[in-house]
């Protein structure tokens, strides 16, 4: 299994390894986030493709986003990335801090700690408290703080999505076989397998899957399989109006990236970064790419993420030594006691 | 992993920012988690424990069988059935659609220690049940011959049951650490020890307390050997722990896991001291086990789904492996 890089490690023909000896070629998505705008036209037209719930109206207090994160009814999740840096300087962007202090309490007081965000709003804060919304004000900025105070303004936009990994932890520890490789190197769950085991919810590194409540099964962004099946493409990318989301031929895209990334580096947008497009990361890249204009951790995505099934033969070797242990001492306090005083 | 990393701040603080400011504070999307929080309840937890009783009482059971401790056989193979039916409701009730537990016999797939679980489990399952059974038949209708077959049938698979039992007692730790939860992966060379040590004690303490003194002598031993094995493998893995020791310290999980330490060391030494010569010290350094076995196993579960709430023990490794191989890079080129 390790030959063919089963567990981990990049894999050329996912879907013939899979089992298709004939297959199309393996599809995917290229996010440019460099030119999303926000409209969150994605996250629409995946819910009205896919039938997906409405999952709660709440302000979250993050930015545009009011959708939290992906989840079992969240498939598309554009993330908002309000950040600011002192007037005039280079570089050193953040998240205002107000911001996170004001979301932060709230996730944490959540009980799945804020993994409920994309099923179910967020408890409020009591009702009566007065919230600021940091509306606007008839001072110039700056006015009451000096020059000095004043910062530069951003906003980072990412369309995140199922990644349809190499190395799919969520299909690597489903024990029913709801979630299988479909013939175009897509991962999907098989809504009449799964019995809601939740295992899959956290082998994946990303925290997309998620078990949709009232429902009870796993559900996660299918790449529209049935579209596919009849030559369409994914309704986020038929949506999205800059071409932000582009779908394609997973090669294609790859090449369609790093074509990107270097026109940008050439542009002085030294920052930008290709996430996914490595087959020699922890998952042995994705079948969803993403083009970043900061690090990954800023869109809440994990910044080296490993498939566990990696750890796979160490864990059962532990596992084996102990299981060896566990028998020994079994058979020894048995033996030592015939041979004790009986004690 | 290293170990010393930002202890100033508190589980609570994973305030954004970005390169060039003091390491510590993480770089987050509003201080949202990466990962998903575990969908599993205290179900779960509550069966990592009623599966390690079900399999260490086994091995008791069969052993006394063989050596012809017949109320120690008795107790140890009805606490068997009685630990397994209990696991099997917790696991069953735990899935989103109970309707469906039957699809985990579905396939056999070696990357999934749930599958590789079930099928250990189902395996284990008909001769504990078979050798149970067998105890339930009243005496007087022992001598007839359909007792007389059951019991031929039911010691071998009873025997048989118990040789799969080291892997219903461990195989749980590959459940939890073949996952992306940091609390659970990275203690994944130490954990399948702790929860062998906790199954074997949890059986050995069973033994004591249900069967008289004189028959309990292995059961004490088991005991004895799997309290060890649990305090040290459990010190062991708390001393390799990085950032994430402070999940395993912290809050719920580390008041269980000081209590689990303390009735296991507790119970270890009434097992050494007492359990020998009085029924209620056997009795309760037994139940001292079987607590301490019980939460050791909502410790761990419970320092795993903390450590999914909190973006910075998913970021925090990742970066710094990253930053590292940044820096073996650029001493290769530089």
């Amino acid at each position: 299994m390790t030959e063919r890089n089963l567990l981990f490690g990049p894999e050329d023909d996912v879907s013939r390894d899979s089992g298709y000896d004939e297959h199309p070629p393996r599809v995917g998505f290229f996010t440019d986030t460099s030119v999303c705008i926000g409209c969150k036209a994605c996250e629409v037209a995946c819910k009205e493709w896919n039938h997906v719930p409405e999952d709660g109206l709440d302000l979250l207090g993050m930015s545009m986003d009011n959708t939290g994160m992906l989840g079992a009814n969240s498939w598309r999740h554009v993330a908002f990335v309000e950040q600011r840096r002192p007037a005039g300087q280079e570089g050193g962007w953040s998240l205002p801090d107000e911001m996170t202090a004001q979301v932060e309490p709230r996730l944490r007081a959540a009980p799945r700690g804020g993994s409920e965000l994309g099923t179910t709003p967020l408890p409020s804060p009591g009702s009566g408290a007065v919230q600021d919304l940091g509306m606007p004000t008839f001072s110039r900025p700056g006015d009451g703080t000096g020059a000095e105070a004043r910062t530069d303004f951003r906003w980072l936009m990412e369309s995140d999505v199922c990644k349809h990994c190499t190395h799919a932890g969520c299909l690597d520890v489903c024990p029913t076989g709801a979630l299988f490789r479909t013939e175009f190197g897509t991962v999907v769950v098989q809504q009449d397998i799964c019995n809601g085991c939740g295992y899959c919810v956290s082998g994946c590194p990303y925290g997309v899957i998620d078990r949709r409540p009232g429902d009870g099964r796993a559900n996660k962004c299918t790449l529209c399989y049935d579209r596919l099946h009849d030559g369409l493409e994914p309704a986020c990318a038929k949506a999205c109006p800059t071409q932000s989301i582009q779908f394609g031929e997973l090669d294609e895209l790859r090449e369609r990236a790093d074509r990107r990334l270097a026109e940008l580096h050439g542009q002085g947008v030294a920052e930008a970064e290709l996430y996914g497009r490595d087959p020699d990361d922890g998952v042995g890249g994705h079948g969803a790419l993403f083009l970043l204009l900061d690090k990954p951790e800023v869109y809440g995505l994990p910044p080296d993420p490993v498939v566990p099934t990696r750890f796979a033969p160490e864990i059962w070797r532990r596992v084996g030594t102990a299981a060896a242990a566990f028998a020994v001492a079994g058979i020894g306090a048995f033996v030592s006691a015939a041979f004790g005083n009986r004690r | 992993m290293n170990g010393d990393h930002s202890p100033a701040h508190g589980p609570r603080r994973a305030v954004a920012e970005v390169a060039g400011q003091p390491p510590g504070d993480v770089a987050s999307y509003y201080g949202r988690p990466v990962l998903k929080t575990p969908v599993w309840e205290w179900k779960v937890a509550a069966y990592l424990f009623t599966g390690g009783l079900a399999a260490g009482t086994a091995v008791i059971a069969a052993g006394a069988d063989l050596t012809g401790a017949a109320r120690l056989r008795r107790a140890c193979w009805l606490g068997s059935l009685g630990a397994l039916l209990a696991s099997l409701v917790l696991l069953v009730a735990d899935l989103g659609r109970p309707e469906r537990f039957h699809h985990m016999l579905r396939v056999a797939k070696p990357t999934s220690p749930m599958s590789v679980g079930t099928w250990i489990l189902s395996a284990f399952g008909p001769g504990v049940g078979a050798a149970a059974i067998w105890e339930m038949v009243p005496v007087r209708w022992r001598s007839s011959w359909p007792a007389r077959l059951l019991r031929a049938v039911s010691r071998g698979l009873g025997l048989a049951s118990a040789a799969t039992a080291p892997g219903v007692a461990t195989y749980t730790a590959a459940l939890l650490s073949h996952t992306a939860v940091p609390g659970w992966q990275e203690v994944r060379a130490e954990l399948p020890f702790v929860f062998a040590g906790s199954a074997a004690a949890s059986g050995g303490g069973f033994g004591m307390l249900a069967a008289p003194v004189l028959e309990a002598a292995p059961a004490r031993r088991f005991a004895a050997l799997g309290a060890t094995g649990e305090l040290v493998a459990s010190r062991l893995m708390e001393q390799r722990m990085g950032l994430i020791r402070e999940v395993y310290h912290q809050g719920a999980a580390g008041r269980r896991r000081r209590g689990a330490e303390l009735l296991t060391l507790a119970g270890l030494a009434g097992t050494v001291l007492v359990a020998g010569r009085s029924r209620a010290g056997a009795a309760a350094s037994g139940l001292a086990l079987l607590g301490g076995s019980a939460l050791q196993r909502f410790g761990v579960f419970e320092a795993g789904v903390a450590s999914t709430k909190d973006p910075r023990y998913t970021v925090v490794p990742q970066r710094e492996r990253l930053d590292a191989a940044a820096r073996d890079r650029s001493a290769v080129t530089g």
